[in-house]
């Protein structure tokens, strides 16, 4: 039933790390959610595209040190796309993802406890539709565990490098545009 | 002024210290930072006091044995971390939601974790723990939600103007 203690605590430790964050990063605030999806609030962007950056570097520099695996899910390209799509609709409508939802509802916002409480009957409703999935539209366009490095033979250092300056662009543009 | 203290931190910041974190989970636990399968350890946790049979008999519910691992700690910690966080920001106490606005989150969750389900993973072990390590897998989620996210929030949304 449990992990082993020192996994359950490892697990609480980060977990706490990643709800502070995302409290005082204020994207546990729907309105902020909401406001990217329409353009006028960058924040979520700022917040997942420098993770990403930052949090990639440090990932590959450490899989090339031998301190990490890597832990690449399967690009089961038909069943992605149309629950990435699912998805969006729910976040504009709940206004919160997962993660923040489970943060707004730490903040003791009701309607994010609400939102877990759809988020588990849907998780009860697909568990008992998964075997059937996974006969059908998981195995459409799946092209595997591939990598975006593995599959343009481009080094993951110029992936980063591209996309930490494309970045740093845009958020620049952005923040003069504001300013 | 107390950096704990304050409601808010730049946003740069903050995706540098989720970056850093995700090091850190990637190091210290073999595991990337993701969510939305522990909505599935709940319903079996659930499911297994009642009908523990029919969790045997369902592989998607069976395979997650031990029910509490890493990602369900990591979930738990979450909702303290971001209590805190609140609680020393001094944040306003959030009003009480209307009725239709419990249904939208309802609706709403749902179909998020439906989603989740079917593309494998979320904002968190998609969005950022498959985008950092440039999965292909990472990439066309953030453009799938990107684009139906914004189709919704200029046909539902675009009303509430601030």
């Amino acid at each position: 039933m449990f992990e082993t203690l020192p996994r359950i605590l490892l697990g609480l430790v980060t977990g706490f790390l990643f709800g502070f964050l995302l409290q005082k990063g204020r994207v546990s605030d729907r309105k902020v959610i909401v406001g990217q999806f329409l353009l006028r609030d960058f924040t979520v962007m700022k917040v997942m595209l420098t993770a990403i950056v930052v949090g990639g570097a440090g990932v590959y520099a450490m899989h090339a040190a031998g301190l990490t695996r890597l832990f690449v899910k399967p690009a089961q390209l038909a069943a992605i796309v149309v629950g990435g799509l699912i998805f969006g609709v729910g976040m504009v409508l709940l206004g919160y993802c997962p993660g923040t939802a489970v943060a707004a509802a730490g903040e003791g916002k009701r309607d994010a406890w609400w939102g877990l409480a759809g988020m588990t009957a849907a998780a009860a409703v697909y568990a008992e539709l998964a075997a059937g999935f996974s006969k059908n539209i998981l195995t459409w366009a799946d092209l595997g565990p591939v990598t975006l490095p593995g599959l343009t033979g481009v080094s993951a250092w110029v992936w980063l490098g591209a996309l930490a300056v494309g970045a740093a662009a845009f958020f620049r543009w952005l923040e003069r545009r504001q300013a | 002024m107390n950096v704990l203290a304050k409601k808010s931190w730049s946003p740069y910041a903050v995706g540098g210290l989720i970056g850093v974190l995700s090091w850190f989970a990637f190091w210290s636990s073999d595991h990337p930072l993701g969510v939305s399968s522990v909505m599935v350890r709940v319903v079996a946790v659930t499911e297994n006091l009642f009908a523990a049979d029919h969790v045997t008999a369902t592989p998607y519910l069976a395979k997650l044995r031990p029910f509490f691992d890493w990602e369900f700690a990591l979930v738990v910690g979450l909702l303290a971390g971001a209590f805190a966080a609140a609680r020393l920001g001094r944040m306003e106490a959030p009003e009480k939601p209307a009725g239709s606005r419990i249904a939208e989150a309802v609706i709403g969750g749902f179909l998020l974790l439906f989603g989740a389900r079917l593309a494998g993973g979320c904002t968190s072990g998609h969005g950022i723990s498959g985008s950092l390590q440039l999965a292909l897998s990472g990439w066309v989620f953030f453009l799938s939600i990107f684009a139906s996210g914004m189709a919704a929030a200029f046909l539902f949304k675009n009303k509430e103007r601030q």
